[in-house]
């Protein structure tokens, strides 16, 4: 095993697993498309860190900050749900993105590619997908209860605005990280399919959480090595191998 | 008032420009049974969260100092969709404690965030609710409505309130979980003289169980004991004409 497929199997296991994890939540707050969604607000920022030299994630953390701000503000001026607010921002964003970013990056911006993770890139990736998993970890039960119903999370004494802002804030991290691996098409199917699977064969919490964690972790290790193989691009191989775990555990499912 | 658990004076809440309650006072006093009446869009349930302390208001709500609240929510409809069993549900109980300080506490109209060191042990609530400890393991979603109501009453047991607060306990529930919701509750005001507050559109329960009601929409049209509560007066609130308040803006 040669040490930049090395690089890029850590990178993989790392913000998968995260993903996953992030997923599970995302699942509970039908939120699922999100991901998805946010994964294309990142394009534009991707295809200028591709032209300029710098880090994608950054790139792509910038216009999903920049995006999520934006959701916000219109969910403040209309009473239009934050569905059609987030499709609103997410094919502007995607034009933008096929405007201003030359059709080479503009094909890795979309498709990520894991054979060019740095040894920096790989660092960051270790240690931002366990940031996000402790913040994650800690909101988690708090979030569960305001998913369940926001009074009684309120009366609880959450404050469920903050909650809020910490779970999107890591949402747009993870998004960030994930469009690396995966590129931005692809991005939502790391967080939801984990998530899917999981629930599919689990009978509480603890077993659902963890396993959409352990399932994410599965989809990259076993995408990643099945790129080594095939060489064919990695991103879709990650997917359809999450995919396959989905069909499999439709036969166990509970 | 001796033993006044409850106090409201002039009590007005306006949610995103329109009025919903206006001018309530009324008073609570130690295990009393004050169901609440309206029709629907009265305001029951809003005024139920503004005395939980989560809505903004304006007026007066004074609890009893150091009084604990428990809330059972009218229907968590969200719930069936995350896996979890009933032993994880009831953990989610008190995950919020460490970020509320004495101050918000005593905000929120105090108690209505227990410490962990009063929670009471898991077996002897299950007994007041009248299940069996083999439901911890179970699926909530798995539950029958009328199971899943009885869990409700217990989380909401486990910060050992001396207030109980119940939006609609029966409502969505079958005949026979009903009858035993309803016994349930008849159950915990005999044996722990729990002072209730209770919306509900089911005037059986009114007869049998309250001491007070208050008929509601959006004023306080009436506040009597259950006997008092003629037909004329419910015709009055739910089937009469319903006045439009106009609201102004400035």
């Amino acid at each position: 095993m040669n040490s930049q497929f090395f690089l890029s199997l850590i990178s993989g296991i790392f913000i998968g697993g995260v993903a996953g994890y992030l997923g599970s939540l995302m699942l509970t707050k039908r939120m699922a498309l999100v991901g998805d969604a946010l994964g294309h607000v990142a394009l534009p920022g991707m295809g200028l860190a591709l032209l300029f030299g710098f880090n994608v994630s950054i790139g792509a953390f910038l216009f999903l900050l920049l995006g999520i701000f934006l959701i916000w503000l219109f969910e403040i001026k209309t009473s239009l749900p934050m569905e059609a607010l987030v499709g609103i921002v997410f094919v502007a964003s995607l034009a933008i993105g096929f405007l201003i970013v030359p059709e080479p990056e503009l094909l890795e911006a979309l498709l990520g590619d894991i054979s060019k993770v740095s040894f920096e890139m790989a660092i960051t990736s270790v240690i931002f997908s366990l940031l996000i998993f402790f913040v994650i970890k800690r909101i988690y039960p708090k979030m569960i209860l305001t998913n369940i119903s926001e009074d009684l999370a309120k009366s609880e004494g959450i404050k469920v605005k903050k909650e809020n802002f910490i779970y999107l804030l890591s949402i747009a991290a993870m998004v960030a990280l994930g469009v690396k691996i995966v590129g931005s098409l692809l991005v939502g199917a790391l967080v939801i399919i984990p998530a899917a699977t999981a629930r599919n064969l689990s009978k509480n919490l603890k077993g659902y959480s963890l396993g959409s964690l352990v399932l994410g972790i599965l989809s990259c290790l076993f995408g990643s090595l099945l790129f080594k193989i095939t060489h064919l691009p990695a991103g879709p191989l990650i997917i359809l191998t999450s995919t396959l775990l989905f069909l499999i555990s439709l036969i166990f499912k509970r | 008032m001796e033993n006044s658990i409850l106090k409201v004076e002039n009590l007005n809440v306006e949610l995103d420009g329109e009025k919903i309650l206006e001018n309530l006072s009324f008073e609570v006093r130690g295990g009393e049974v004050l169901t609440i009446l309206g029709p629907n869009g009265a305001g029951k349930t809003v005024l139920l969260k503004t005395l939980l302390g989560i809505l903004p208001y304006e007026g007066e709500i004074k609890w009893a100092p150091g009084i604990k609240i428990g809330y059972v929510p009218q229907r968590l409809p969200f719930i069936k969709d995350i896996p979890m069993s009933v032993e994880e549900f009831f953990q989610l109980k008190n995950v919020s404690e460490k970020e509320i300080n004495p101050s918000t506490r005593a905000e929120l109209g105090a108690g209505l965030v227990p410490h962990r060191n009063e929670v009471s042990g898991a077996g002897e609530i299950l007994k007041s609710i009248g299940l069996g400890k083999e439901i911890l393991k179970r699926k909530i979603g798995e539950l029958s409505s009328g199971q899943f109501q009885r869990i409700l009453v217990g989380w909401a047991l486990v910060s050992n309130p001396r207030v109980l607060l119940f939006d609609e306990p029966l409502a969505g529930i079958d005949i026979s979980g009903q009858e035993s919701v309803y016994n349930l509750l008849e159950k915990l005001k005999r044996e722990k003289n729990f002072t209730i507050l209770l919306v509900t559109h089911d005037l059986s329960i009114v007869y049998k169980f309250a001491t007070n009601c208050l008929c509601l929409n959006k004023k306080i049209l009436c506040y009597s004991t259950p006997k008092e509560l003629t037909t004329e007066r419910l015709s009055q609130l739910y089937g009469g004409k319903i006045k439009f308040y106009e609201h102004k803006h400035e």
